[in-house]
Formats: C-alpha cells, structure tokens, sequence
C-alpha cells in the first residue's frame, strides 16, 4: 500500500437533516458573503435560490435570442431559396409568398428555441460534469435519498477554514468535514 | 393542504365599501344601459341595418366576456386547480351576466334577423342554389330555436356555478364539501355544453352573416378571443380592486403571473387559429372562400385587418413575454386593457365588414367604406352598461373571494416555483 497523497482542499461540507434546515442555513451562507458555494438536496427545495441569493437565471434571454435567430434564419432561408437561387411560380402566387413561409418560420423559432433551452441548461450548469469533488465524501451519497449538504469551496475568496468551519456549526448542521478536491 | 373554516383572508378585503366606487357599479352600470340603448334605439329608425349590425357587434363582444367568464370556472373547476381560487369569484360574477345578456340578444333573434341575415329573406334563398341547399339549416325557425338552446345552457350553468358557489360561503359543516363536489361534477359535462353551444353560437350568430362563407375553424376562432380576454378582463378586475384597496395579500403578484402567462398563451393560440384559418383559404385560393378575407382587406379595411394582426398578436406577445411585465401591476393592467379593446375590434372586424361589403355591391362602385357612428359607441356603452349592472350588483352581493372554499388558504399562499 502507498502512502495516501495529501490532496487539496475542495471545501467544507456541512450536512442537514431537513429541508428547513438548510433553507435557513443557505440565508446565513448568503448574508455572510459567500460567493462560491451551492447546495445539494435530494428534491426541489422551493425558494431555495431565494435563500441562496441567487440572480435570476439568463436562460429566458439564451432562449429568446436563439427563437428570434431561428425564425428570421427560417424566414431569410425560405426567401432567399424561392426568389434567388431558385424561384419557381407556384400556384401563381408572389416568389416571396411569406404567408406560405410561416410554418417553417415558426418551426425554426420553436427548434432553435428548444436547442436553446436545452444546451443553454446543460452549460449553464456545467453538465455534463465527468468528476466532482463533492462526491469524495461518503456521507454525500446520501444526497439522492434523505440528506442536505451545503458545501462552501475553498476558492472562495472568504474562505477560512477556521471561520467557515465556525459559520456552518453556527446553521446548525448536523455534521460538517472537508472535503478533498 | 387544505383548511377548514377560518382562514387568514380579512372581512374589509374581501367586502366592498357601500361607499367605495365599486359598490356604485350597479347604478352606474343602469345609467349607462339606459343612455346607451336608449340612444341607440332612437337612431334605429335612421339606419335600422346599422343600428342591428353595431348592436350585434357590441352584443357578441360582451357575451364573449361573459363565456370567457364561465369558460374559466369550468376549466378551473374540471382541472381541480387550487392556484384560482382567489379569482374565481370575479369570474363567476362576470359569468352571472350571461342570463342578462342572454336578453339583450333575444331582439337579435326576433328583430333584427331580417335586416342581418340575408338568408331570412325567402325570395333570395329561393334564388340561390348554395343558400336554398343550406335552408333545412338556416331557417328562421331552427335558428330561433338554436339560439334560445344556447341561451337556455349559458343561463343555466352559470345560474348553477353561481349559485352553489355563492351558498358555500354561508354553508357549514358537510354542507361546504358537498357544493364544492357539486361544481366539480357538474364541470365536466360543462365543458361539453359550453363547447358546442359556443361554436355554434358562433356559427350562427356571427358567420351566417355572410352565409355562403364557412370555416370549420371559426367557432374555435371565437373561443381564442374569450379564453384571451377572459384572463385579460381578470387581471384587469383584480388589479383595479387591489389598487382601490381590497384584495391585498390575497390575489399576489404570483395570480399576476398566472394570469399573465394565460394570457400569453392565449395570444399565441388566437394567433395560431387566426393564422390557420387565413391560411388555409389563402392557400387553396378558392374564391368562395377567399372573398370574406378578400373584402376585409380591401380600402377601408385593410388598416382595420392590420391592426387586428398585429394588435392581437406581434405587440401582446413581445410586452407579456417578460416575466417581470406579468408580475407587476401596472403592466399588466395595460396588457389587460390593450387586450379587451382588441376584443372590441375583433368583432367589429367579424361583423361590419359584412354591411360595407353590401353597401359596396348595391352602389355599384365597389368601394368598402368603413363606418363607425354613434350608434357603434351607443350600443357598446348600452351592453356594456347591462354587463356592468349585472356585474357590480353580483360584487356587491357576496364576497370577493370564495370565503369557504376549502382550499381557499392554498390559493391565497399560492407561488410560482
């Protein structure tokens, strides 16, 4: 057997057993300036985001933008396609019959929309994730069952392991340790 | 969670002032009634065919305030939606003036169908193949009947919402329960009754206008403009009664947004029935169907047709997409205004075209000429003055909220996630 490396520091995690025990422990996180740190629970926790601080996701924003290209590319496409490159009369209607054109319009909003939404979700919380030191903690497995952790990594620029360590006992928590990166 | 009894929902919230402007409604709404049909029937002589149009568009714009009244206590009784509560009162007593409004229509029915309907005139259905192969439906007799069957539902559903709703809040004990399964139950079949009689409602009062035009679409073209203003008349109402001091912390900005989000969708459903059923007849390009858009968006009318197309869909869809725009007050009372005004042009869109193109067949000239007098003021102010009434005597009757409900508290402490 080697020697165990000493590894870094990824944060201190604290552990609560319900889920008003870690809403109120997220409020006295936030008001203590915490900047990197999140909270893991095995359901939704309604309003948790409230009690961490969080701003308003930019996702509707993503969403809207990539819609908005979509449906003038469809539009653009389409107009481009029947009076340029290859207008042929049909039905004897105008080149640019954009009554016509609304399905793929609206289809195209609604596909980049959609892509939007997903890809924007999927990297704004940095998904897929291949490793992540929370889960170096054995007790952390117990986050997909009955289990609430808060964990306040040592990147932050308030981290003290001294201090931190002192703030989580003082929410509460049930059981607290480091966690290696 | 639901809690019997006591709930945390003040009694000066929920009733209104005698001396508040509210509790004034009924009086002002009789004076208004009186000026406006009074007035309007005045001018009847002058230009009968007029005076039955603007009286048509006027009536089918506040009966469709009043369904989309009842459309929303079905839905949300047949859904068992516990987000509602809190409005649902508001749009009972919105659906209440269907029984009233149902008797504003009774002289369409039994005056006006001549100067209306040109497929009551014998002479030209006889001479008219399409019309004469459409006479075992529109007659005057089955038509008659049709619509006082229409009448007959509206008045009794809303007859039965309101009055076990109102009864639940002086019932006690198992008596609460029972009216609450009461409404759930009799939701269901409802949504059916309301479903056709609406359509249909639609198709005779409205398309036949025009009788050799049809769309299968065009029932649900109505339902798009209820279900719109009918969220859009609650926001307008909730807002108003919480700026003038009731309903505080019991319809939150959290009802604002549901209410907003309907209305969003809703736009973008009108949209979406709106554009389907221009875009089928543009399409296939067959001129029986294409005239009834071709003359609404000929001289006159083509700035009407724009702002309709742009006014119900582009400008509510880009203001209500925001969450922060459904959530406050003020902007969404103005989407709720915008919205029932579009109501308004939206049967004014439906209805006058149909007189002009007329008038521009009989000159000669061809020409649509848009006319809006005012007796097409008198007869919105007189029907919308009847639904006043009828809806400031129903706030003034009961409480603003459901005080029994037994999920009444879930409603109250309701919030968006």
């Amino acid at each position: 057997m080697s020697k165990p490396i000493k590894k870094k520091v990824f944060g201190l995690m604290a552990e609560y057993e319900t889920p008003k025990g870690i809403f109120h422990a997220c409020e006295k996180v936030r008001d203590a300036g915490y900047q990197k740190w999140d909270s893991y629970t095995p359901f939704p926790v309604h309003n948790l985001d409230k009690a961490m601080g969080l701003p308003p996701s930019i996702l509707g924003w993503i969403v809207f933008i990539c819609g908005m290209t979509g449906a003038s590319c469809g539009m653009l496409l389409q107009w481009w396609t029947s009076t340029i490159e290859y207008p042929v009369i049909i039905a004897a209607k105008p080149y640019f019959s954009y009554q016509a054109f609304v399905p793929v319009t609206f289809e195209l909003g609604v596909l980049l929309a959609s892509f939007g939404a997903v890809f924007g979700m999927l990297g704004l919380n940095r998904l897929p994730q291949w490793y992540h030191s929370c889960f170096n903690s054995e007790r952390f497995a117990r986050v997909t069952d009955d289990k609430f952790f808060i964990c306040i990594e040592a990147s932050d620029p308030k981290y003290d392991p001294e201090r931190t360590r002192k703030l989580l006992e003082s929410t509460g928590a049930a059981h607290i340790e480091e966690v290696e990166d | 969670m639901s809690s019997h009894g006591a709930t945390e929902v003040s009694k000066d919230q929920v009733w209104l002032k005698s001396s508040s402007l509210w509790a004034k409604l009924p009086i002002i709404g009789v004076i208004l009634a009186a000026a406006g049909l009074g007035g309007a029937f005045s001018m009847m002589g002058a230009d009968p065919q007029h005076f039955w149009y603007s009286y048509l568009t006027a009536l089918a714009t506040f009966i469709a305030f009043g369904l989309g009244g009842l459309f929303f206590v079905i839905i949300q009784h047949v859904t068992r939606a516990g987000w509602s509560i809190v409005v649902r009162r508001l749009a009972e007593n919105v659906m209440i003036t269907l029984p009233a409004l149902a008797l504003c229509a009774l002289p369409v029915v039994f005056m006006g169908s001549h100067e209306l309907y040109e497929w009551t005139h014998l002479e030209v259905v006889q001479n008219d193949p399409m019309l004469s192969s459409k006479a075992s439906y529109l007659n005057e007799g089955f038509f008659t009947t049709r619509m006082l069957t229409y009448f007959g539902i509206w008045t009794l559903l809303s007859v039965l919402f309101y009055g076990w709703s109102t009864s639940q809040d002086n019932a006690t004990g198992e008596a609460i329960d029972k009216k609450s399964h009461a409404m759930r139950w009799l939701s269901a079949p409802a949504v059916l009754l309301f479903a056709l009689s609406m359509t249909f409602f639609a198709f005779d009062a409205l398309m036949s206008l025009d009788p050799h035009w049809f769309s299968t679409m065009f029932g649900v073209y109505y339902f798009a403009g209820i279900a719109v203003s009918a969220h859009a008349m609650l926001a307008l109402l909730s807002v108003a009664l919480r700026n003038s001091g009731y309903l505080k912390g019991v319809v939150t900005e959290e009802h604002n947004h549901d209410l907003g989000k309907l209305m969003f969708g809703f736009t973008v459903f009108f949209a979406y029935i709106g554009f389907s059923q221009y875009f089928l007849i543009w399409y296939a390009n067959i001129p029986e169907e294409t005239r009834w858009f071709a003359y609404r968006i000929a001289d006159d009318f083509l700035p009407l047709t724009t702002l309709l197309a742009i006014g119900r869909f582009p400008l509510p869809f880009y203001f209500l997409l925001p969450r922060a725009i459904k959530r406050s007050s003020t902007t969404l009372i103005l989407a709720a205004i915008w919205i029932l005004f579009m109501e308004i042009v939206d049967m004014f869109w439906l209805v006058q075209p149909v007189l002009a193109h007329h008038h521009a067949k009989e000159s000669g000239e061809h020409h649509m000429t848009m006319h809006i007098g005012a007796v097409d003021l008198l007869t919105i102010i007189g029907i919308g003055g009847v639904f006043l009434a009828v809806f400031g005597w129903a706030l003034k009757r009961r409480a603003l909220v459901p005080v029994k409900d037994p999920r009444l508290t879930e409603s109250v402490t309701f919030e968006n996630f």
